[in-house]
């Protein structure tokens, strides 16, 4: 069973060892975007809030934020989105952006389980 | 909203549908890079039966339109479609449209979807007794096929010799093609070869499925307003709001050869003519980034530390697969290979001054 978390604003959070976590966005967030073209990565030992903007993913249409959903430092990026952006399409949940070691574990409570976020993005829609 | 008679078409197709000016219209059916790439090396159909059409007759309905847009008409003959842009005394832009001349005092303007209302009251306030001006935008559906397939597909619905139709002309009262009868143009906002066809409004589907049901198996795809707006910029062709406005004259958007100072009176052509006198103003150029980012629309750009101009358009070109802009900027910084930058987010990307158009077809 997936631990994957999910926020409103459609990045996911996926928990690995201790207080690290991947972040990425949503396939509904990376289909309503369309063609992602370029992704502006943080920096490795950059800082961030929960709900900082910690990346921006650019469609051909426009730029959007991507927002942390936890707070804390990055301590790894993936580098082959630079070249690659489109891995965001083709498969959004394995596309990570950042790894993030939080420094408020409870904040992964405030977040949606999926069905939740399956929920919240038909509400929406 | 508006809908256009393909409103149904595009929903089967599953497209993703946007406000576009009033209108519900497709920003996109699979994708906006398959779109671009498919009209750029196959063919791209195209719903535009938003943009206004406006009809102009009466004895001396040429002149007027003479004195009204800036390219000059007064030697074109009937199954000839004129660019050209229509401006203020001040020399700012009313808009960009097409002049088809359907006969003797006899025309139709083909507007910007967005600028229909605004073009058809400038042109009425404007006419002399004896011209009509009428809005018949509801009656006209337009449907382009472009692309260096869109000959071959288009040629296989209709007896009228598509080739003999040269750049920048038409032909009307086509009475074999499905869903006419229609006028066929030889002109299109994508930089490749392609038609522009115009029929009676509720007989958009019928031309719509013909030409989908012989152009698939030639690659013919459906192209939504994105990969219209990423073809034009490619192409380098102004979209008013952005590259030309009230703002913004046709002399500043580079389109000089548009502008015939010397075919007599028309609104703007003092004020132009001091701009192009004086030399002072700032003009279009193409940048293509040399530095990681995406231009966009609104970002400043900069000559080392100094913010010079803006971007008026830009983007990821899908077919070139490379970041580019077109930009206002002064006229010593337009010379290609020229080292300017834009800012994007706080941060700047180096971008180079580019010939225009940054594509053009083979």
């Amino acid at each position: 069973m997936s631990t994957r978390r999910y926020s409103r604003d459609h990045e996911w959070v996926l928990p690995e060892k201790e207080s690290l976590v991947k972040v990425g966005i949503t396939a509904h967030a990376a289909k309503a975007l369309g063609d992602i073209v370029y992704v502006e990565l943080p920096q490795e030992g950059d800082s961030f809030s929960a709900g900082d903007a910690l990346a921006v993913v650019e469609s051909v249409k426009a730029a959007s934020d991507v927002f942390t959903p936890v707070s804390g430092k990055v301590v790894a990026v993936n580098d082959s989105l630079e070249n690659a952006p489109e891995q965001i399409n083709a498969e959004p949940l394995q596309a990570w952006i950042a790894v993030i070691e939080m420094s408020d574990a409870g904040e992964l409570d405030a977040l949606l389980d999926e069905e939740g976020y399956r929920a919240f993005c038909e509400q929406e829609d | 909203m508006m809908k256009t008679p393909l409103y149904a078409q595009h929903e089967a197709q599953k497209a993703r549908l946007v406000d576009f000016a009033g209108w519900e219209m497709p920003i996109q059916y699979t994708g906006i890079i398959a779109e671009h790439n498919a009209a750029r090396t196959r063919a791209g159909l195209f719903d535009v039966s938003h943009m206004g059409e406006i009809a102009v007759s009466g004895p001396g309905a040429g002149a007027f339109i003479n004195g009204l847009v800036t390219n000059d008409i007064g030697k074109a003959k009937p199954g000839r479609a004129v660019y050209s842009p229509l401006c203020m005394e001040g020399g700012g832009t009313v808009d960009d449209l097409l002049v088809y001349v359907l006969g003797e005092d006899r025309y139709l303007l083909v507007v910007n979807a967005a600028n229909t209302e605004k073009d058809y009251a400038w042109i009425r306030e404007h006419a002399p007794a004896g011209v009509a001006v009428e809005n018949v935008s509801p009656h006209y559906a337009q449907i382009a096929i472009q692309g260096p397939k869109a000959l071959t597909i288009l040629q296989t619905l209709t007896k009228t010799d598509l080739d003999a139709i040269r750049y920048y002309h038409f032909v009307q009262d086509v009475a074999d093609i499905p869903g006419g009868p229609g006028i066929i143009s030889r002109t299109g906002y994508t930089g490749e070869d392609g038609f522009e066809v115009y029929l009676p409004w509720d007989n958009a589907p019928v031309l719509w499925e013909a030409l989908l049901t012989a152009g698939t198996p030639l690659g013919l795809a459906p192209v939504g307003l994105g990969a219209r707006d990423t073809l034009r910029l490619e192409a380098a062709m102004p979209l008013y709001g952005h590259e030309l406005s009230a703002q913004i004259t046709p002399l500043q958007a580079g389109l000089d050869r548009f502008v015939k100072f010397d075919k007599g009176d028309f609104i703007g052509r003092e004020a132009l003519l001091r701009q192009r006198e004086s030399g002072d103003y700032t003009r279009l150029v193409g940048l293509t980034l040399t530095d990681r980012g995406i231009p966009r629309a609104g970002y400043p750009v900069l000559s080392g530390e100094t913010i010079i101009g803006t971007v008026t358009s830009g983007g990821q070109a899908p077919y070139l697969e490379k970041a580019i802009a077109l930009a206002l900027v002064p006229a010593r910084y337009t010379e290609p290979g020229t080292e300017l930058a834009v800012g994007i987010r706080g941060r700047t990307a180096r971008a180079e001054v580019t010939a225009l158009p940054f594509y053009r077809r083979g």
